[in-house]
């Protein structure tokens, strides 16, 4: 099933193109690897598909399980199951990371006519999320990421993945400015939170190393605000090889 | 003999609402006074519908300690004025927190004098301001001559949730001794736009994000407060009115 049908989108940032009839489409169950060059419009395709103000859509449709993700309002698409990893998680002081998960989620059952969950249950699923992680809970006590170095924010971004449960991933540049060690354990958090039929990713990326812990079902190249190649995992090590412009040309 | 009404010729009413004054004045003077080596905690509240307006004189002995927590969130017209005088080694701690929507009013007027040596006050003031309000601190500290060694900080931060809001923040110095530490610090700004598209990608709906950063916002006015679970409430409230 189609669950994520991007067609011909075009959007842009403070009146400048920056993606430029851009196709794609997600089936669930599938991993979607998008590689590209700085300044292909790789992180403005996350944050169009987000829904961040001031990432203009100019033409084109998204759908997401049938339903026109562009028409929902950012909380709207995250509570239809929409995840967005940050490239750079955002501090947010004196907020407690622990209250805001928890009212994000019980809003997003709201609107999905679930019931709150209540504070025990719910630290105790973010227990669960964290240790899979590797991320100590306590962390989560403490403001929005304040004070997180580089590796534990993107941790923390998968531990919320893990809380929120989304049925589509899009995650920008997760990868950067892990350790080799980090980047094992988000890899594998990926996995064991997404790797499953009914769910989908799309892993936004410069560089192979993350895709040796979550093989993509398909890889594709974004230059100049399109997708200009697709294949395989085997296209992501090419990439690697001869570099951008020679795969792209 | 009753005194005459102020005008906003006045400094310190310079951005009054004194048309909401006018039924309440005079205003009765209150006093609070710490004798030397004295300790106490004072919580004011100012949440009602009407106009709300306090006139508060407070002097503090040789190595007393106040610490003074306010909440500013009458519907009316809200107004408190500290006049804060501190004897040698004195601590003066003040945290408020002021809310105001629609054309409403809320301020706070404070005079702190250090007028021997070695004396503290750490001022800390959050105003979130919507629709057509006004918020505003006017904060003088005096350092008197021969005062050496004071510790003076103002902290002073509003939050602008509609562009029809006004800040007033005025924090004023007047030093007339040397070798002293005085810091004031004044920001008046809007919610951060990442922050906000932060938390709604996670599912919070707009206002729900609004809050949660303005509730952390304002407990910056009541860390330590000895009343700060009564204060946080009444704030939270009043902010749930102002939204």
């Amino acid at each position: 099933m189609t669950m994520l049908q991007i067609t011909d989108l075009s959007a842009t940032v403070a009146d400048k193109p920056i993606l430029k009839g851009l196709s794609l489409s997600v089936n669930a169950g599938e991993i979607h690897a998008i590689m590209g060059p700085n300044g292909a419009g790789k992180s403005t395709l996350g944050y169009t598909l987000g829904g961040r103000p001031g990432y203009d859509v100019t033409g084109g449709s998204v759908l997401f399980e049938g339903q026109d993700l562009l028409a929902l309002a950012p909380h709207e698409r995250a509570a239809a199951g929409l995840f967005l990893g940050f490239q750079y998680p955002v501090e947010i002081p004196g907020v407690s990371m622990v209250q805001f998960l928890r009212e994000s989620l019980n809003a997003q059952r709201k609107v999905r006519g679930e019931e709150p969950l209540s504070g025990g249950a719910f630290l105790k699923l973010a227990r669960e999320q964290a240790a899979l992680l590797k991320l100590d809970a306590e962390m989560l006590k403490r403001p929005v990421n304040v004070g997180f170095s580089g590796g534990e924010k993107k941790r923390a971004e998968m531990v919320q993945m893990g809380i929120l449960d989304p049925k589509l991933a899009i995650l920008d540049e997760t990868d950067s400015g892990l350790d080799i060690d980090a980047l094992k354990v988000c890899g594998e958090g990926i996995n064991a939170i997404m790797r499953r039929p009914d769910k989908a990713v799309v892993l936004i990326t410069h560089y192979q190393r993350l895709l040796d812990h979550v093989k993509p079902d398909f890889v594709h190249v974004l230059a100049a605000g399109r997708i200009v190649r697709s294949g395989g995992a085997d296209l992501a090590l090419e990439l690697e090889e001869h570099g951008y412009e020679a795969v792209v040309a | 003999m009753t005194a005459a009404l102020p005008t906003r010729h006045d400094e310190a009413w310079r951005y009054a609402d004194l048309g909401a004054l006018a039924p309440l004045w005079p205003v009765t003077p209150e006093t609070i006074v710490l004798a030397a080596g004295e300790t106490a905690a004072h919580t004011l509240i100012l949440n009602g519908a009407g106009a709300e307006v306090r006139d508060i004189t407070i002097t503090l002995g040789e190595g007393a300690h106040l610490a003074f927590h306010a909440l500013n969130a009458a519907r009316g017209y809200g107004r408190m004025a500290l006049r804060v005088t501190l004897a040698r080694g004195a601590r003066f701690e003040f945290g408020a927190a002021q809310l105001a929507a629609g054309d409403q009013t809320v301020e706070i007027v404070t005079e702190v004098v250090h007028a021997e040596p070695d004396a503290t006050s750490h001022q800390i003031v959050r105003q979130v301001l919507a629709g057509r309000a006004t918020g505003n601190y006017l904060g003088r500290v005096v350092v008197a001559r021969g005062a050496v060694g004071t510790d003076g900080n103002q902290s002073i931060r509003a939050m602008l949730l509609d562009r029809g809001a006004t800040a007033n923040a005025r924090p004023e110095l007047e030093i007339h001794a040397d070798d002293v530490k005085c810091a004031h610090g004044c920001a008046i700004g809007e919610l951060d736009k990442d922050a906000l598209f932060y938390l709604a990608s996670r599912g919070l709906p707009p206002a729900a994000a609004k809050a949660l950063m303005l509730q952390a916002f304002l407990a910056e006015a009541f860390v330590g407060a000895h009343d700060e679970d009564r204060l946080t409430t009444a704030a939270l409230a009043a902010l749930e009115t102002v939204l």
